[in-house]
């Protein structure tokens, strides 16, 4: 079938008819069986394929909930009570969709933290970073859309109060936001929109996804160690060593989802979001999803209307460069003492400030976010930057081998990751 | 000498066959872009007319119009007085209250907080109406006075008040 002797790669003809046509077999085997991943990688490196998967399952639950969804101010509520009523497992789709955001976000969160603390960012995987902040931006919009779609009250007023962020703008401010609503308040105009971009931005997500598995793939995946490959005995294949791997963790992973799903579906959902928007009575306390609470926290922090909206945007925009804020030579933070606990503190402190983004923004809660946010800030623009000034690496070993040969004092160290690179 | 023109024939043609594609790009992308902004019929301009007979001093009755709460509050002696005898150099947002009023015991104001754009509270008797008596905003904690204007909080601005005019003495017409 594929004509030419010097094209039969495979034992199956018709692998041969499309790798002849379309190389796109060698391609998988390249990426997804040969590829070489550095064998002391430990189960954090299992949270990008969970993720991928989660990102299918969204997408997937997201379509069939659709079919039964009516995007319209007077029919969005009703339809998605008749969902969860009437529909053919309709409940499990939106239980599965909705919980399944969550877990998106709690996965998402230790990828990044499994980055920080490994130095995944850095040289010469700086570009993967950017992609990466750039799929969570684009989560973080779809999620918020998303949660507007039931038309309740928590819908309703998260998106007046998140769509009101950019009327803090001076000049164009207040134009942008009648532009973004498609009315002078949140409405059906407001409601279609954003029906149409949560259904297309999961696949711009999806391409995204794509090129930050590409990138990664061009200097393979940093490991635990955070030093470079140097030769085949540093590393398993990807299949089927990792292919393993990555399934026992996707099994816990659907243990502890469907543990939710079954037995507690509305644990992160909000009351109030089961009335229906009403545009003339605010809820008494306006609660984010906890995924996007720190956020909240640090824009509430601030008493005045302009600096909390430039300091919530500068959280995350901040994030992009960090790969130029650090400014230490050494990758993994198994070999940097103290900014290691700087790197946990981060992560401790992000999610007190989600927590206090739940409680009203007053007293103790307030001061609470407010040291929040000057630790958010000052672990970017202070520690990150100045920490290898003061800080003595540990010695990295030379090569990924000889992390298992026990105790370091005999093999022969470097003292800086330049030597390797 | 015949090349050096021929270069800058070729970087006249460069250049406008960028410029024209670029407007042309703009041009296209013009229509899509304005599609997203109010429809016409969002735009016309709705008005509501409001009887307030049957308001009595002291109630307010809150109104939609285009899709906004509007407070009426009918507002006692006590309130006027309050309102207009704060200096207003002390004030976030200097307004005198007679410039944001017609009548002196009628207040209308668009019901929506400056801040971040939730309904204060302070409209029913039994709603708590903030330290000054006025309206208070239970998302961020903005106080609002007899005059609706901001006193305490985040809010940046006073509570604006809608174009209306009375068409007799008991029947008031927004917009």
């Amino acid at each position: 079938m594929s004509g030419n002797s010097k094209h039969r790669k495979y034992k199956n003809p018709f692998l041969n008819w499309i790798e002849f046509r379309l190389p796109i077999i060698s391609y998988l085997e390249r990426e997804y069986g040969e590829y070489p991943m550095p064998k002391n990688c430990n189960y954090f490196w299992s949270f990008g394929a969970l993720a991928t998967i989660t990102l299918v399952v969204m997408i997937l639950s997201g379509i069939f909930l659709a079919m039964n969804y009516t995007p319209h101010t007077d029919m969005a509520f009703d339809s998605v009570e008749r969902i969860m009523r009437d529909v053919n497992f309709g409940w499990l789709l939106r239980y599965i969709h909705s919980n399944g955001a969550a877990f998106f976000f709690i996965i998402v969160y230790i990828h990044i933290l499994r980055g920080m603390y490994y130095g995944s960012y850095k040289y010469p995987r700086e570009l993967n970073w950017i992609l990466g902040v750039f799929i969570y931006l684009l989560m973080m919009a779809s999620a918020f859309m998303g949660y507007v779609l039931p038309w309740g009250q928590m819908s309703y007023w998260g998106a007046t109060v998140i769509t009101n962020l950019f009327s803090a703008i001076p000049v164009i401010g207040e134009g942008l936001k009648i532009w973004l609503l498609g009315d002078y308040t949140v409405g059906n105009a407001t409601l279609n929109r954003f029906f149409a971009l949560h259904y297309v931005l999961p696949f711009v997500i999806l391409g995204v996804v794509g090129l930050h598995v590409a990138a990664v793939h061009v200097h393979g995946s940093n490991n635990p160690a955070g030093i470079d490959i140097k030769s085949k005995n540093d590393t398993v294949r990807f299949f089927p060593y990792m292919i393993m791997k990555d399934a026992l963790a996707t099994c816990v992973f659907g243990v502890l989802i469907s543990a939710v799903i079954f037995f507690g579906p509305n644990l992160m959902a909000e009351v109030d979001n089961y009335i229906p928007a009403d545009p003339l009575v605010t809820p008494a306390h306006i609660v984010p999803n906890w995924y996007l609470a720190p956020f909240y926290a640090i824009l509430r922090a601030i008493p005045d209307k302009l600096g909390g909206v430039v300091l919530m945007f500068g959280s995350i925009v901040i994030l992009f460069v960090l790969p130029w804020l650090d400014r230490s030579n050494v990758r993994s933070c198994n070999f940097r003492p103290i900014y290691k606990w700087f790197v946990m503190l981060f992560f401790v402190n992000f999610f007190i400030l989600g927590y206090v983004g739940m409680l009203p923004a007053e007293g103790l809660y307030l001061l609470i976010a407010r040291i929040g946010l000057v630790y958010y800030f000052g672990f970017f623009l202070i520690i990150t930057p100045f920490i290898h000034l003061v800080e003595t690496p540990k010695s990295l070993p030379m090569g990924i081998s000889d992390v298992y040969l026990g105790a370091g004092e005999k093999k022969p160290i470097l003292t800086s990751q330049k030597e390797i690179i | 000498m015949a090349k050096k023109p021929d270069t800058k024939r070729r970087d006249f043609l460069q250049l406008s066959t960028i410029s024209i594609g670029a407007v042309g790009t703009a041009a296209f992308i013009w229509p899509f872009i304005k599609s997203m902004s109010p429809a016409e019929d969002t735009l016309a301009l709705g008005t509501t007319e409001v009887d307030v007979s049957e308001i009595e001093e002291g109630q307010s009755i809150t109104v939609k119009w285009r899709g906004k709460p509007v407070f009426i509050r009918k507002r006692t002696k006590i309130e006027i007085e309050e309102a207009k005898s704060v200096n207003i150099s002390d004030l976030k947002h200097p307004e005198q209250d007679v410039d944001r009023v017609k009548k002196e015991e009628w207040l209308v104001l668009v019901g929506v907080c400056t801040h971040l754009g939730c309904v204060p509270l302070g409209q029913k008797l039994t709603d708590t109406k903030g330290e000054y008596n006025g309206w208070y905003c239970p998302c961020h904690g903005s106080h609002y006075d007899t005059s609706g204007r901001i006193r305490k909080g985040p809010a940046p601005e006073n509570l604006p008040v809608p174009p209306y005019s009375f068409l007799n003495e008991t029947t008031i017409k927004i917009g």
